[in-house]
């Protein structure tokens, strides 16, 4: 344990407006802290450099899922527990729900917040591209008010979010339209558990007649951020499944991602491994009737 | 050196008994187990939630200690292996993992029991794959995992959880 | 709830209750009134002289204690085998992570900050980071020539093999470093006192090796260095030596502040400054003949002992002799030999340099196989050592070992033949290969050679007040079983119930020695120690008259406590005794390398999935004769945490390296196999028993890491058709292979 308590201080207002408050009041000051399954790492390891931080632990507005007619809100505090637990997400939002389940064991899914997993904004997340796929919104709040930013707007770069100083996740929000869509996941990671994944993707495919009316295929630790393949949708799009499509497809993706090499893996095999799963994914769509994943 | 941050009193029930401690609020409550309190049962493998050494049970949900700051367990529940080592109820699973080999060095042991007592209380009759996936996020370097699972396979079959 | 007494059933283990209660006390747990923490600063370049230490601003050094070089009462060295290892460093660094200075404080909190802000200015010297470099060299880094130690092994002709074979065979093997990663990382609390001397409570495997290291570094007597093992969370080999050099930092911080003083590594620091598993790399050239019979060969076996000696030429030693395999050769030569790298000192690790040439030996059968047009089944059984042949070092097999039995018997349990065929017919089908694969290997029991005869162990049974005995021994209980199976010997020997048995802490002061816990010998060899002193404790008693040669339990207790009301407790001891049978020559490497070799056939089923080029073993049969099985339960955890090792060392534990250091020093980056990555391991045994142990008990401890890396590298290549000789084999480098025309040999 590198880091020295006493240098350390976590402010626990004890409810989200307070911390909000709180957060406008020291823009950039505080570093909220939820489940600590991020931040608790770096500060055992002597590498944290906030020395202040807020509280957002299990507060009751943040820790909760709404669902609507329209859509879900998925409160940022809610754990990948609540998220495996949950009913609606387990049956509408089987990408997220697997996601949850395999980042790492029971004890990291206990505390292990969605909003927190966006925040931290490693392109390795395992949330993350489930959110893209699904085209997930974010309400974002502050003493200013709250705004609603697309997902797939959010990372900017390599750890730069457009989430202002004195800024919240406060939700995530799902639209519930997926019911037709076929999903597929996959995250190849390091070992079968508790693992940081190498490749992780999350993909969702709508057929009609034997078209892709609409393919939404994300992938996180490829790029600086998690990404969408816009390209490789628009090669899938309008398209019949054929064999042509789908290495057509698979070599768009290749070129597409950005990998690099580090120290868990390589680019090459990387791009080869996504060119894979988007395979995998196009198979899958052939053959409907084996479900999702 | 930097100010030091005054430590505050934190109330926590432990073990079932009401606990106060003094200290400061980024300290793991890992830390605060052991050197404040003396439940030196509860042991650190890697500081990184990734060992599972130092679970425990707050609020009857399985978290590696390591990662709770102390001042985000105020006013919760704590249980630790020496909650479950008086616990009757638990009989059957310490008599299994002796029975079975569970325990080798026993450096992952208190952090494994924990685990399989919060797998037997969401699933009472586990099959091998939750068995599997309920201790995936303990780490142990001595048995291959076999009579760690056998042992709670048992344990489920001679009715230990609540 | 009573537990079986005898040999052969699964007593519990003696120690059992405080693990599942967490009530054990390991060092961490443990706190000594006015003791304050240590912390050690240390290189961060890989080579160089040291110029100048600046304690940086902003610490209150006068709250510190801070001991170099300069304050070592005695020799600044870790006494092992060389003696070239620095406690300290002293003017020049060696290796990333090298000692440098140490810092104690009453506030644990206060250490890493100060071991931060100290700075070193150095004027570097060139750094020889891998095998190739050490031999090229251009650069010398230890001794004349880089190399720490050789070893030449010959048997027969092998110059004259060339002309008659029809085949020469040749392969080139690689094994990485592997981090033992106990789940209890290393630590020590130290006490020193002007006239007691120094005393080191800590986590380890060996009691006297540490105290052998304290008294040169402080110029004490036996008597005024005490060492307690607390119980110790893993080892594996990792606290075989290490300990030795974090006792003496604690001991050199409480010499200097008078107090007691307490050292935990944290996983960053065990990792990157520890010992792991010395990488090799092993040549082969075989001359085999038309039908497959090795007719004989040269290996070339080379192992990186990192900056310093160390146990260097004993794991050598060990690899060297294994290096051929379970099989029989007519003529070989052996060459082998550690050489000194830039790195933190390689050292022992469960199996101890025969992982390493039995992983090249394994792989390079299945080679042999591919040249001749024999499967790997058939290549084996041409080959296999019979009873009455002779091994590499021309040690005759005694054992009525019939490998061709043992053999059969795991193809059958593994199902090797349907497997096979379904496999070649689903394999046409679908991104998922199936493979099985195959290893035989063997494992020498005890010290090599004269080791044990060296070692001179010494073994003591006491009687107590209250009837029962207790066992002292300075092996240690590191999760093996230690504690367990030595009660058992007791307790069978004297016919007492395995209750009435206990077993001392190892502390120095009380234990005689029986020598370190490694080389798979506890069981055997001082459990065959303990057999004799119990023996003697019995006789001591029937010689006085107060029992007669049959007796009961209650007879036991009662002529126990009688004798002890009467005399004191009182100890019988006995020391070890060599085999007359037993001839090793130290200088030609050649003769009775072990008393004994336990004998194994690991087969591994593995699927390939090139969609993501990882593997998965399905199915694990570990089948071995192991003498006698002293405790079932006990004996089959062994097993299996040594092939989960052993499947890491093959597949996932990768250690990275840059400029010598580990980078990788985590467990989210470095990778061991959890619950969810292993298949169901099935183990097997076979009985033959062994005249050199206790109730016939051979040495389990380590043969269970030899077969798994070279089994499943065997499946991969059944699945893919592509020879991997290199691990850890990553799903990258699978990727890397399958993805070019040529066979490559990635590292």
């Amino acid at each position: 344990m590198r880091s020295d308590p006493a240098d350390y201080e976590i402010v626990a207002p004890g409810n989200l407006q307070d911390v909000v408050m709180l957060m406008g009041d020291n823009p950039g000051a505080l570093l909220p802290i939820a489940g600590g399954t991020d931040v608790m790492v770096q500060y055992a390891a002597g590498t944290l450099r906030a020395r202040k931080l807020v509280n957002i632990w299990n507060l009751p507005d943040l820790r909760r899922v709404e669902v609507l007619a329209a859509e879900i809100q998925i409160g940022a505090g809610s754990t990948y527990t609540d998220l495996r637990e949950h009913a609606v997400v387990k049956s509408e939002f089987p990408l997220l729900s697997r996601a949850a389940s395999w980042i790492g064991g029971i004890s990291n899914q206990n505390r292990g917040t969605l909003g927190g997993n966006i925040a931290n904004a490693s392109p390795a997340g395992d949330s993350l591209p489930a959110l893209l796929a699904y085209g997930a919104e974010l309400i974002l709040v502050s003493v200013r008010g709250e705004r609603r930013v697309a997902y797939r707007d959010f990372h900017k770069d390599y750890k730069k979010m457009d989430l202002a100083a004195d800024e919240l996740i406060r939700a995530i929000c799902l639209a519930r339209e997926f019911k037709p869509y076929i999903s597929y996941t996959r995250k190849v990671g390091t070992r079968n558990a508790q693992a940081i994944s190498k490749v992780c993707m999350a993909a969702l495919g709508r057929m009609e007649h034997g078209v892709i009316a609409d393919a939404r295929i994300a992938v996180g630790s490829v790029a600086p951020v998690p990404l969408r393949l816009m390209e490789t949708e628009r090669v899938l799009n309008g398209k019949r499944l054929e064999s042509s499509i789908a290495l057509l497809a698979r070599k768009t993706a290749a070129e597409e991602i950005r990998p690099i090499d580090d120290i868990r893996s390589t680019a090459r095999y990387r791009s080869a491994v996504v060119g894979n799963l988007v395979a995998e994914f196009l198979e899958r769509l052939g053959a409907p009737a084996a479900g999702h994943e | 050196m930097s100010d030091s941050v005054s430590q505050c009193e934190f109330s926590l029930r432990v073990n079932g008994v009401q606990t106060f401690v003094r200290a400061c609020s980024m300290e793991r409550l890992l830390d605060v187990l052991r050197e404040k309190l003396g439940l030196t049962g509860t042991k650190e493998g890697c500081g990184e939630g990734e060992c599972g050494a130092c679970a425990v049970l707050m609020d009857g949900e399985l978290v590696d200690s390591c990662l709770v700051p102390v001042v985000q367990a105020a006013g919760s529940s704590i249980v630790t292996i020496e909650g479950l080592a008086v616990d009757s109820r638990f009989r059957a699973l310490r008599e299994t993992f002796l029975e079975y080999g569970g325990a080798q060095c026993g450096i992952c042991t208190p952090g494994m029991m924990l685990a399989a007592v919060n797998l037997l209380d969401k699933k009472p009759a586990p099959t091998m794959d939750d068995i599997r996936e309920g201790l995936s996020g303990n780490l142990c370097r001595c048995t291959g995992y076999a009579q760690i699972l056998e042992a709670v396979a048992e344990a489920a079959r001679r009715g230990a959880a609540r | 709830m009573k537990s079986p007494a005898t040999i052969g059933l699964s007593a519990q283990r003696k120690e059992g209750l405080g693990k599942v209660t967490g009530q054990a006390r390991y060092v961490d747990d443990i706190t000594l009134p006015d003791m304050l923490h240590g912390a050690t600063v240390r290189s961060r370049i890989p080579r160089g002289k040291i110029k100048k230490i600046i304690f940086g601003r902003g610490i209150p050094w006068d709250e510190y204690v801070i001991v170099s070089a300069k304050d070592i009462p005695g020799k600044n060295y870790i006494a092992l085998i060389e003696n070239d290892q620095p406690c300290l460093a002293d003017g020049v660094v060696n290796h990333p992570e090298e000692a440098i200075l140490l810092l104690a404080h009453p506030d644990r909190h206060a250490l890493p900050k100060a071991v931060a802000a100290v700075s070193i200015e150095y004027d570097r010297l060139p750094p020889v980071f891998t095998i190739e470099e050490s031999e090229r060299q251009s650069e010398i880094i230890w001794g004349t020539d880089n190399v720490f130690k050789r070893f030449l092994v010959q048997k027969g002709d092998v110059d004259a093999v060339w002309e008659k074979a029809d085949h020469v065979v040749e392969g080139e093997y690689f094994t990485g470093a592997q981090e033992q990663l106990y789940i209890e990382t290393n630590g020590m609390i130290a006490a020193f006192d002007a006239k007691k001397g120094v005393t080191v409570w800590g986590s380890l495997q060996c009691p006297f090796y540490v105290h052998k290291a304290l008294m040169a570094l402080f110029n004490l007597p036996e008597d005024k260095i005490r060492v307690v093992q607390t119980e110790t969370g893993g080892g594996f080999g990792g606290k075989e030596e290490y300990p030795s050099m974090i006792a003496a930092h604690a001991a050199l911080l409480a010499m200097k502040s008078g107090q007691p003083v307490k050292i935990i590594y944290d996983r960053l620091e065990d990792m990157a400054a520890t010992t792991k598993r010395h990488p090799s790399r092993t040549r082969h050239r075989t001359a085999v003949s038309k039908d497959g019979k090795i007719l004989g060969g040269e290996i070339d076996f080379t192992i990186d002992g990192g900056a310093y000696e160390t146990l260097s030429p004993v794991v050598l030693s060990r690899g060297t002799i294994h290096a051929g395999g379970p099989y029989y050769w007519p003529s070989v030569r052996i060459r082998g030999k550690a050489v000194a790298t830039t790195a933190p000192p390689h050292g022992a690790f469960r199996g101890f340099g025969a992982p390493q040439s039995l992983f090249a030996m394994e792989r390079h059968m299945d080679r042999i196989a591919q040249v001749v047009g024999v499967t790997p089944v058939e290549i084996r059984r041409r080959n296999f050592l019979k009873q009455g042949q002779t091994t590499t070092t021309e040690q005759i097999v005694r054992d009525p070992i019939d490998l061709e039995k043992l053999f059969g018997r795991a193809l059958e349990l593994a199902d090797y033949d349907a497997k096979k065929k379904r496999f070649a017919y689903e394999n046409e089908r679908g991104p998922k290969k199936k493979g099985m694969g195959l290893a035989a290997f063997l494992h020498g029991a005890g010290f090599t050679g004269s080791g044990e005869r060296y070692l001179s162990s010494v073994v003591g049974v006491e009687g107590r007040a209250d009837g029962g005995v207790r066992v002292v021994v300075s092996s240690t209980e590191i999760g093996q079983g230690t504690n367990t199976v030595l009660c058992q010997i007791a307790a069978e020997t004297l016919c007492l119930p395995y209750e009435d048995v206990e077993i001392a802490q190892p502390d120095t002061m009380d234990v005689p020695n029986s020598g370190p816990t490694v080389a798979s010998r506890t069981a055997m060899v001082v459990g065959k120690l303990v057999e004799s002193a119990a023996r003697g404790l019995e006789q001591t008693l029937v010689g006085c008259g107060m029992l007669a040669e049959r007796h009961t339990a209650e007879e036991f207790r009662a002529a126990c406590r009688n004798y002890v009301a009467a005399r004191g407790t009182f100890r019988s001891l006995a020391r070890y005794e060599p085999p007359s049978d037993v001839f090793w020559d130290d200088e030609h490497y050649r003769g009775e390398a072990y008393a004994t070799f336990a004998w194994a056939v690991y087969v591994a089923e593995v699927t390939v999935d090139l969609t993501t080029y990882g593997v998965t073993v399905d199915d694990f049969v570990a089948l071995q004769e192991v003498g006698k099985v002293l405790n079932p339960v006990l004996a089959r955890g062994q097993i299996t945490g040594g092939v989960a090792q052993g499947i890491g060392f093959a597949l996932y534990e990768r250690v990275e390296w840059r400029d010598g250091r580990m980078q990788n020093s985590q467990m989210t980056n470095y990778i061991m196999p959890t619950s969810a990555d292993l298949p169901p391991i099935r183990v097997f045994f076979e009985e033959l028993g062994n005249a050199h142990g206790a109730y016939g008990a051979k040495g389990i401890g380590e043969l269970p890491m030899d077969g798994p890396a070279p089994a499943v590298v065997n499946a991969i290549e059944d699945a893919l058709g592509v020879a991997f000789d290199s691990i850890p084999l990553l799903p990258e480098n699978i990727f890397d292979a399958v993805t070019v025309d040529a066979q490559p040999q990635s590292r």
